[in-house]
């Protein structure tokens, strides 16, 4: 789909260009669905030590012999990095669904004159429940 | 005739005064050359001296590019300060630019009153239109460059054939199947309908919402805002009949059609006539998908 047109020499001079709010909602919902699929592939990798899990496989934790399931899922909880990203995996993915509920409207036609209004309501709300949020994620891991 | 004949005198009467002397006629037509080169210099003189001692002038950046010219070939930005008057528009500014220190500033413009479309430009990162942007409602300095996604060819001059191209594709003009009985009867249209598709007419094929669309930026097949409204304004004419309609259904929902259009709103944006572009877009999607679907 994109490809690069020769369009002469003023567009290999770069310009400034102000973006709108529609445009920032269309930068922001690629951005975090790309986050998304990538996520998806870690969140496979960890789930799928369930297998050998029950098939009894065992790993050394905290000096204890423990499944391999909960194992990792407890090692990784304990970094710090983790739990700061978790964070911001809700971040993304909240604003993935407000956002692509402010594109169905848009697709129902309903409510095009404040299309920008949503785009900064659904930021707001997920600056909140980011927020909101942090307390949970974050306890216990300083 | 009659604004005619004092010219003729006139001319007689130089000619008379070129019998005694047979080359004072050319010393003369040189003379006022050389004066009028002069008063010209004069005055761009004085007008950039004005313009620097007056406290409400406004700086403006403009791009300028010659392919024809040696040394021009380069792209750069040329400064100018134009005196600020109220109500001024950046197309004012230009002009005055243009008249006042270089002849040579190309732009496109003609009604001066948003309704030729022919003065679209890139002004301080949005495409505006120059005729209908006041400077007062913009920030200093005004950097002001030819539409993005266009070839240049001078100055603020860009090749719009391509603009043309994808809006003549959507065959903009009224068809029809369905007369009236009489042979003398008008095609009336419904209130309502005409309602319905009163933005949409108003369209001057000014070709800010095309340069300013990301989706024809990068897919040159794509029919772009302006010629998927300009469907949307006979689709959705109650008069053109079932089977026109059909036809100007299968144009816009082709692969490059209305699909392509992501909802940026930038189209919606930039319109200098305020027309809900991206509505009608949308518009046409959810109508597409009604002429395709079927549930038996």
């Amino acid at each position: 789909m994109s490809q690069s047109y020769n369009r002469g020499l003023i567009e290999d001079f770069s310009r400034w260009r102000e973006f709108e709010a529609g445009m920032w909602a269309w930068i922001f919902h690629k951005f975090t669905g790309w986050v998304l699929i990538g996520y998806l592939f870690t969140h496979i990798a960890v789930l799928s030590t369930a297998i050998p899990a029950a098939d009894g496989a065992t790993m050394m934790f905290e000096g204890s012999q423990t499944d391999v399931f909960t194992g990792t899922i407890v090692s990784l909880e304990g970094l710090l990095l983790v739990r700061i990203l978790e964070v911001g995996l809700l971040a993304v993915a909240v604003f993935h669904m407000l956002n692509g509920t402010r594109l169905l409207l848009v697709d129902l036609g309903v409510g095009l004159e404040a299309q920008d209004k949503s785009f900064y309501a659904s930021l707001i709300l997920t600056g909140a429940i980011t927020v909101a949020s942090v307390p949970t994620f974050i306890a216990g891991a300083f | 005739m009659s604004t005619q004949t004092p010219t003729q005198t006139e001319e007689s009467s130089e000619t008379d005064a070129e019998t005694d002397v047979p080359s004072k006629g050319d010393e003369r037509r040189d003379e006022k050359r050389r004066r009028a080169a002069e008063k010209r210099a004069r005055r761009q003189a004085e007008e950039a001296e004005k313009a620097a001692a007056d406290e409400e002038t406004v700086e403006l950046k403009v791009f300028r590019y010659d392919p024809e010219v040696e040394g021009k070939q380069e792209p750069r930005f040329d400064t100018f300060h134009v005196p600020f008057t109220k109500g001024m528009t950046v197309l004012d500014a230009l002009m005055y630019s243009r008249d006042t220190y270089d002849s040579s500033l190309t732009f496109r413009h003609s009604c001066r009153q948003a309704v030729c479309g022919s003065d679209a430009m890139f002004v301080n990162g949005g495409q505006k239109l120059a005729c209908k942007t006041q400077i007062s409602e913009l920030e200093e300095p005004i950097r002001v460059e030819p539409l993005p996604h266009a070839e240049v060819e001078k100055d603020l001059v860009v090749d719009l054939e391509h603009f043309y191209d994808q809006m003549e594709a959507v065959e903009p003009y009224f068809q029809t199947n369905e007369y009236p009985d009489g042979e003398l009867e008008e095609q009336r249209q419904t209130r309502e309908n005409r309602e319905k598709i009163k933005m949409s007419t108003r369209c001057i094929w000014c070709s800010a919402c095309m340069s300013s669309c990301n989706i024809a930026a990068g897919d040159n097949e794509y029919l772009g805002p302006a010629a998927i409204n300009k469907a949307y304004r006979f689709a959705m004419d109650e008069r053109e009949g079932e089977d026109i309609k059909q036809k100007r259904l299968e144009i816009i929902e082709q692969e490059h059609g209305v699909w392509r259009c992501q909802t940026q709103f930038s189209c919606t944006e930039v319109c200098p006539k305020d027309i809900p572009l991206t509505e009608h877009i949308q518009e046409l999607k959810r109508e597409a998908v009604k002429n395709n679907l079927k549930f038996w």
